[in-house]
């Protein structure tokens, strides 16, 4: 199968680097490499030129050849391109100004419009504090517009009443009107999936456009489009003139050159990525952290993000003061999994971090599943309060008692324990290094799987020192466990409940 | 070079196309116009003037990379070429011939015709894909066909996640006069599975279609879940789902191997279908994936109306894409 972009790139210049001194030639054949894992990645064959042609001039001067590390300098080079090319850091919805402000979405069927429709009137309503309302002008797919209802209803945000028989440019009017008498800030219209080459549908967008005169006109588009992104983008661009792109799925495993190719044809900035089903899988576009991904750089910014969200401040607190103190029980870890798995759980962390995209890999192989993380808080959730303050405590017959009350064996408690004591020695010893409490410990080292993490340096929230120690990779067939720390019983374990899945209502609600 | 075809003025080339329902083989040309006008357009402007040299294979490669066919088959393809015509003079139309002819020769093994009448009563299908591939559409257009040759057809729509699929399988049933079996979204996929299969054997349902939610194949956890529909499946009718499908957008780059590569693993996919074709893109991954897989292609979507699910027909896909004579 194909390596991701970030692995074919980290390939490439591991050789480089092993060289030591680079010839003209060695750089040409690893930019030839590059070449061929843009391409690979879906970036569009004139970006991919254009780009290679900056990078080349660039990587062949004195500057590289010269260089002490020229593998880090032709990185450092087609990282900057790269971001140069993706455009400047994330400009925002331009809706400054009198209400109501239309927002128009437009793109190929299957792109996510709706969804994405109904993600950005949840975060203008909740960030922006607007009063949203979204109109369905979908009058093709079947039931497009219930789509929208319904998407409105989960999210508390008003739709547009649904009359059937009117055209797109009738739904159009009346939203505008509907909006500007009941004082709405913002109404978006989400528009039916049209070809870029149908001439009848690109029309009714036209006049659409016209009558609604939209503060943003966003072209929706899947991240894993290939070489069509080209002509999509500049399509629409040309005959609607948009303002932006939302580039959705941005969770899959494509590698994204979409990206890279709609940004370069149109020049229109990507304001907005998708990154999951949930209605808050809406997230800014940062050019730098999209080009530090592609190149195995990780996306550090985003992971500390993550976590300040997710993580309560005043446990957060709590816990850095007890590691500092070289306490650290049960119920702090038991805390930890569940931040763990609320961030999206291992693999969406390793994924973000710097060169763990390796290890990553490794997990996968292993058969490491969030799942595990699950298991763990279910062995800790059947100990007694004694227990998860005192690990100390748990003798042989207690250990019975945990395995038979979780559905796990004696084997797999004595491996959280375990876990358990290699964490919190490694934090005593943490504790008295850094009187912050927030330090990052070694990731690798702690998940018993060898090599060494690169770039770990930075600062990250005590929550995040988080390995799953010598888990082993977990055996099919899991029977029933009782219920995790929130109190919300979690269901026999099914292998539909990883942690990642998002499709539980009362994850979405969290 | 690549930027000066003529083709990258996108108000071109489908202005002569008309839209009127031919065959299938002309509105599949149709569809694929702007690509094969790419391609082939982009072969004239190369070899009217130029030898067949490492300049010109180069620039063939690009336009073979510029259909999706991905870098690698492009390459084998260019190799190909290289060696039977290096350094002789070759006319566009040879070009095209040949093109066509590696590319049909690439896919000849994969075109297959989606057999429902096995004997299995009733013949369970399984619809599997990415997020907004086009399932849901085209169980329609299957259910419809289905009807149109006297068959029973019943759809369980299975894709119990997103907002609205359910009406919208609905509508599908209410067209082309079929029972559609429904649970509550957030319901169990799996659970409704089994329903509809109790139903469709009780009834002596001809064609059973089973929808589900899209997914990306990343997604470990609803891959799981999709094995457990197929788990359920399984157990209670024992070879169903007799065909898995696979629906892949014609627009998706590479990773559309990627995704046959999870799908064909985790869910067992026995035969794929092509959506979306008669857009801008030209779907050339296929020709990479048949490379790769020995999956059948059953069907391929050219349009949004009931008749535009055709057979696949290699020999017509090859010469549309290259637009070859």
């Amino acid at each position: 199968m194909f390596d991701s972009l970030s692995d074919k790139l980290g390939a490439i210049f591991d050789g480089l680097q092993k060289r030591g001194a680079l010839k003209e030639a060695d750089v040409t054949a690893a930019l030839r490499e590059v070449r061929v894992a843009l391409l690979e990645a879906d970036v569009a064959l004139p970006v991919v030129k254009d780009l290679m042609g900056r990078v080349k001039a660039r990587a062949v001067g004195a500057e590289v050849l010269r260089s002490v590390t020229p593998g880090q300098q032709v990185i450092k080079i087609v990282h900057d391109e790269l971001k140069e090319t993706l455009g400047s850091d994330g400009q925002g919805l331009n809706i400054h100004r009198a209400p109501p402000v239309p927002i128009l979405m437009v793109g190929l069927q299957g792109s996510g419009k709706t969804t994405t429709s109904a993600k950005i009137a949840k975060r203008l309503t909740e960030r922006d504090k607007q009063k949203v309302l979204m109109a369905s002008l979908d009058t093709r797919r079947p039931a497009a517009m219930e789509q929208l209802k319904t998407l409105g209803e989960q999210n508390q945000i008003a739709t547009l009443p649904i009359v059937e028989g009117q055209t797109a440019a009738d739904i159009a009017k009346r939203a505008l009107q509907a909006a500007k008498l009941q004082g709405f800030d913002v109404v978006i219209l989400d528009t039916a999936g049209r070809m870029a080459i149908d001439e009848d549908l690109m029309a009714e967008v036209e006049q659409v456009r016209r009558i609604a005169d939209p503060a943003e006109t966003l072209l929706v588009a899947d991240s894993l489009t290939g070489q069509d992104a080209v002509t999509t983008a500049k399509t629409f661009d040309e005959r609607v003139g948009i303002t932006g792109v939302v580039l959705t799925r941005m969770d899959g495993d494509g590698r994204g050159g979409a990206a890279l190719s709609m940004r370069a044809v149109t020049g229109k900035p990507i304001k907005l990525v998708g990154v999951g089903e949930k209605a808050d899988a809406l997230e800014d576009f940062h050019p730098e952290r999209i080009a530090g991904r592609i190149l195995g750089m990780g996306d550090i910014v985003s992971l500390v993000e993550k976590a300040q969200e997710t993580f309560e401040q005043e446990k957060a607190e709590r816990l850095a003061r007890k590691m500092q103190k070289g306490r650290f029980d049960l119920d702090d870890l038991s805390t930890q999994l569940q931040q763990m798995r609320k961030m999206g759980g291992m693999k969406s962390l390793m994924g973000m971090m710097p060169g763990m995209g390796k290890l990553q890999k490794q997990m996968d192989e292993a058969g490491f599943d969030d799942r595990m993380i699950r298991r763990q808080e279910a062995i800790i959730s059947s100990m007694t309060p004694q227990e998860r303050r005192a690990p100390d405590l748990m003798n042989a017959s207690r250990k019975r008692r945990v395995a038979a009350g979780c559905g796990l064996t004696v084997q797999e408690v004595n491996r959280l324990l375990k876990m358990h004591k290699q964490m919190s020695g490694m934090m005593k010893r943490m504790g008295k290094a850094s009187k912050r409490g927030g330090g990052m410990p070694n990731m690798a080292a702690l998940m018993g799987m060898g090599g060494a993490a690169p770039g770990m340096g930075a600062k990250l929230p005590p929550g995040m020192g988080l390995g799953p120690g010598a888990m082993g990779p977990g055996g099919p067939g899991m029977p029933g466990l009782p219920g995790d720390g929130d109190g919300d019983g979690l269901p026999p374990l099914p292998p539909t409940g990883g942690a990642g899945s998002g499709r539980k209502p009362k994850r979405r609600k969290k | 070079m690549a930027d000066d075809h003529p083709d990258r003025d996108p108000s071109e080339g489908e202005t002569g196309e008309d839209k009127k329902k031919g065959g299938w083989f002309k509105r599949l040309r149709a569809g694929l116009g702007r690509s094969a006008a790419n391609l082939g357009g982009g072969i004239t402007g190369i070899f009217t003037k130029a030898k067949l040299d490492d300049d010109t294979l180069e620039e063939l490669e690009d336009l073979l990379i510029s259909a999706d066919l991905g870098p690698a088959v492009a390459a084998r393809v260019t190799e190909k070429l290289a060696k039977e015509r290096y350094d002789k003079e070759v006319s566009p139309d040879e070009v095209r011939a040949v093109l066509a002819e590696q590319v049909a020769q690439i896919l000849d093994g994969v075109a297959a015709p989606l057999d429902v009448e096995r004997g299995h009563r009733p013949h369970v299908i399984l619809m599997v894909g990415v997020n907004g591939t086009g399932k849901t559409t085209t169980i329609g257009k299957l259910a419809s066909k289905f009807r149109a040759e006297g068959k029973s057809v019943m759809l369980a729509a299975g894709d119990t996640f997103r907002a609205a699929a359910v009406e919208q399988l609905a509508v599908w049933g209410e067209r082309v006069g079929c029972p559609v079996v429904t649970t509550k979204l957030e319901g169990d996929a799996a659970g409704l599975a089994y329903d509809a299969l109790v139903r469709a054997e009780a009834e002596g349902i001809d064609v059973l279609m089973i929808d589900t939610a899209g997914r990306l194949q990343n997604k470990a956890a609803l891959m799981d879940e999709l094995s457990k529909v197929i788990r359920v499946v399984t157990k209670k009718l024992g070879q169903a789902p007799h065909d898995t499908l696979l629906v892949l957008d014609a627009t998706t780059g590479q990773n559309a191997v990627q995704q046959i590569d999870v799908f064909k693993d985790q869910a067992g996919v026995t035969g794929l279908v092509m959506t979306k074709l008669d857009g801008s893109a030209r779907g050339g991954v296929l020709v990479a994936a048949a490379e790769k897989f020995d999956l059948p292609v059953h069907f391929v979507g050219v349009g949004e109306g009931v008749d535009d699910l055709q057979p696949f027909d290699p020999q017509a896909f090859a010469k549309a894409l290259v637009d070859a004579v």
